[in-house]
This record gives structure tokens, sequence and C-alpha cells, in this order.
């Protein structure tokens, strides 16, 4: 069988010609079977998530660029917050917070195309999670998901979630979610950092390479 | 002399800032502060001025924390450091958010001795009435101890120690006879020294003491009464000891 390789920019197309590659001096065979195109790779090693506080983590996704922008940008304030008044904001605020600076470039010249979870543990409330879209709505939530995904994870989570879930039993249902991407999901995702905030701070857990992603 | 001091902005026929110099007055009415560097340890102390009966003790703070690794103590206007510290909390962020690092303590002890002549040659405005001692530890773990004045200058102080405020020179005289190279070998000896140098000049002992410590990689922490008072017995202890000593030294 034939064998086809990939050269810098050079796209490869049916298994009927012939192409000799121009740079790096490749060859290109015939692949019956094969139709590829562009084969891209998404960066895997950015991190999404931006600890506001000890025990506040800012899930930032969107516009490249937009995001590491904001996400800092409120970083820094939430920072100053405490710097300032000596204690750190609550969850509840750090998200209003968020979602007041997000509306208000929403109708400048230089809106920022973001949309974000914002995960923390509070003393009194407890564990909070809020959703943020770009068009800055707010929503407290008890599970939410962002992007393509969302469509299929959220009703495994609509299926599954209880209020009462023990620690296992949430890290158990965000790897079905994960399977499910797995699954059904067109893009390859082949692994999830994933952070736990409980009454002690944020800690890192194992990360989550669902079997058969390469 | 007296035309020359209303309008800040103007020299006087022999080449002085009056409303600068009368901000070092202001400065000089302010309770002490003293600040120690250690090896791994820098030590701010204040003069605590006795608070009324009803008055809530806490909401008196000398000494404030400008960044996790950065803090500062003031002599002089209260109102006027609390202008200062917002601005430099305000930067330590801003310089964290552009250049992804937390400000070196030269760094920020420039900003706010800019901003201070800033104030000194702008019109309708007067300086601002403190000295500040700023204390932290730059990224590398060296710990770094300043001083700026009224007008806009600042020190390095090599010498890890140094004062300000009402009794300024009683303590620093006292810090230049009783400062070693043992004197700061410890972090306890360090906060030692710190306390006993605010022992000369403060009226009652250890409860008009507040002092506060940043150790490398760890943010401020403020001692407690408890605390500074039994560092205060044992200092206390110590120098019975040495008087002991002394005088069987002359009676043999």
């Amino acid at each position: 069988m034939g064998w086809i390789e990939i050269l810098d920019r050079a796209e490869v197309v049916t298994d009927k010609h012939h192409i000799r590659g121009s740079t790096g001096g490749g060859e290109i065979r015939r692949a019956p079977n094969l139709v590829p195109l562009r084969i891209t790779c998404l960066p895997n090693d950015q991190d999404k998530m931006f600890k506001l506080s000890d025990k506040i983590l800012l899930l930032c996704v969107g516009e490249a660029g937009d995001t590491v922008q904001f996400a800092e940008y409120i970083q820094k304030n939430i920072q100053l917050y405490k710097m300032r008044n000596g204690y750190e904001l609550s969850p509840k605020a750090a998200a209003n917070f968020t979602r007041k600076n997000l509306a208000d470039y929403l109708r400048s010249r230089t809106p920022y195309h973001v949309n974000l979870l914002l995960a923390g543990f509070d003393e009194t409330d407890g564990p909070g999670l809020y959703y943020m879209d770009h068009l800055s709505a707010l929503a407290k939530a008890p599970f939410a998901a962002h992007g393509y995904g969302a469509y299929l994870t959220l009703s495994i989570l609509d299926r599954y979630y209880r209020p009462d879930l023990t620690r296992d039993e949430a890290v158990d249902l965000l790897k079905k979610c994960i399977e499910e991407l797995n699954k059904r999901f067109i893009l390859n995702l082949p692994s999830f950092s994933v952070r736990l905030i409980d009454k002690e701070g944020i800690h890192d857990l194992e990360k989550l390479m669902p079997v058969g992603a390469k | 002399m007296s035309e020359y001091d209303r309008a800040i902005t103007v020299f006087s026929p022999d080449g002085h800032l009056f409303q600068v110099e009368y901000a070092q007055e202001a400065v000089k009415k302010g309770s002490t502060a003293v600040g120690i560097r250690g090896k791994d340890i820098v030590v701010l102390g204040v003069e605590k001025k006795s608070v009324a009966k009803l008055q809530e003790e806490r909401t008196v703070r000398k000494i404030c924390a400008l960044d996790d690794h950065v803090c500062m103590a003031f002599a002089g206007l209260t109102a006027d450091a609390r202008i200062v510290i917002n601005r430099a909390r305000v930067e330590c962020q801003s310089h964290r958010l552009t250049v992804e690092d937390p400000v070196t303590v030269e760094y920020i002890t420039r900003h706010i001795a800019t901003l201070k002549q800033r104030y000194t040659q702008s019109n309708g405005r007067r300086p601002f009435g403190i000295s500040a001692l700023i204390v932290g530890f730059d990224y590398d773990g060296t710990p770094r101890l300043y001083q700026t004045d009224p007008s806009g200058t600042y020190h390095y102080i090599a010498l890890h120690a140094n004062a300000i405020g009402r009794s300024a020179k009683t303590v620093r005289e006292f810090l230049e006879k009783n400062y070693t190279e043992e004197s700061i070998a410890t972090d306890n000896e360090a906060i030692k020294l710190a306390i006993k140098a605010l022992l000369e000049v403060v009226q009652s002992g250890g409860k008009n003491i507040e002092l506060a410590v940043i150790r490398r990689n760890q943010s401020l922490k403020l001692l407690e009464s408890k605390e500074i008072e039994t560092l205060v017995t044992e200092i206390e202890k110590e120098k019975e000891e040495e008087a002991e000593k002394k005088k069987q030294k002359k009676s043999t």
C-alpha cells in the first residue's frame, strides 16, 4: 500500500495523482482509501484557567488574545481589591465585577469576545459556578459548558447531575462527559486538565486522557 | 521668607522650597517608624499612638501591604499616606499586568518618590506630608529597605536599618550603635532589634508598638500584641542579665 507524506504547506489530494513535493524534497505517493486534507494540530499546552484568587478560578475561552487580555485584567483587579481591603472578593462579587466589565466593553468600539466560567468557594455560601457568555449574560448554575462540546455534554450533565454529588462522583461525571466527547465529537481532544476547588483552595487533579484519543 | 512659602512652585531667594521643608516638619511630628533588613526577613515597627477608649484599635493601621512581597510604613499625615498607598497598590498590579513580573522594591519606591516630586512642582498642590519606609523582597530573593521623603528623594538603606518620624534621630543613633552582623543573624534577632530600637522612644512598652514582618516568599504578617509582649519580656530579661554581668565585673 502506498503512503502519504505531508509536507509544509503542501496539500495532498486524491490517490490518482503523483505530486512531487517542492519544499523539503519529499515525495507524495499514492494512497488509496485515504483522502486527507490539511491536518492541523492546535496547541495543546495552553492553560485556559486563570487563578483570580486563592479560591476562585476563571476559565476563559473565545477570541484569541481577547481571552488572555480580559482574564489577566480581571485577575489583577481582583488582586488589587485584596491589597486595598485586606480580604479577597467573594466568588459572587467577582463574577458580578467580571460581568460588569464585560458589559461595559460590549458597547464600546472594542468588545471582548470571550465566554467564561467562574468557579469559586465562599466561606458562607459554599461552592458556586457562574456561567458568563460574550454578551455578558451571567447565571449561577449547577453545571455549565461552553463551545460545541456543550451540545453534547449538557445532556449528559442534565441526566446524571445531582446536587448532592460527592467529590469522586463529580469527577466521574466529568469523565462521562469526556467519554461522550471522545465518541461523538468531531475534533480529537486528547487531554483535559482538571482542577477542583474546595474550602482548602484550588487543587490540580490528574489529567484526563480519554482512551483511544492520541 | 514668609512671602516665598505660599505658592509651592516658587523658590526662595536662598534656594529653599519652603513648602517641602514644612512638609518635612510635619513628618517629624508623626509617630516613629523603624525598618530593619535581615538576611531572610524584613521588619517594620511603628509606634502606636494611644487610642481613645471608645475607638476601635484596628482601624488605625500604619503598616500597609502594597503587594504580596512589599510593604511600607509611614510617618506623617495619615490621610496623605492613604492616597500614596492606594496609588502604589494600583501600580504594583499594573506592573504585574504589563510586565508579568512583580515589582522590585526599588521600582515601587521610585514610583512613589516620583509621585511625591510631582506634587512639589505643580500649582495648587501641596507636597505629601509623609516619609515612607518601604521594605520587601525582590524577585531574586534579595531583601531591600528604602526610604522616601516629601521632597521626592529616595535612599537605599545599605546598612540594614533606618528610622523616620518623631525621635528618628534617637532611634537612628541607637541602631548605629547596636547594629552588628549578629544582631540580624536570625529572624528573631532582627525582630528584637526593631523592638529594642522602638522601646528607646516609646513610652509604655509593648502595648504601643505595632510590628510587621515579611519573610522570603511569604506575605506580610502583623505580629499580635501577645507575641510582641513575649518578645519585650525577653528583651527586658536580657537587659537585666547584661546589667548583672556588668555589676559582677565591677565588683571583682
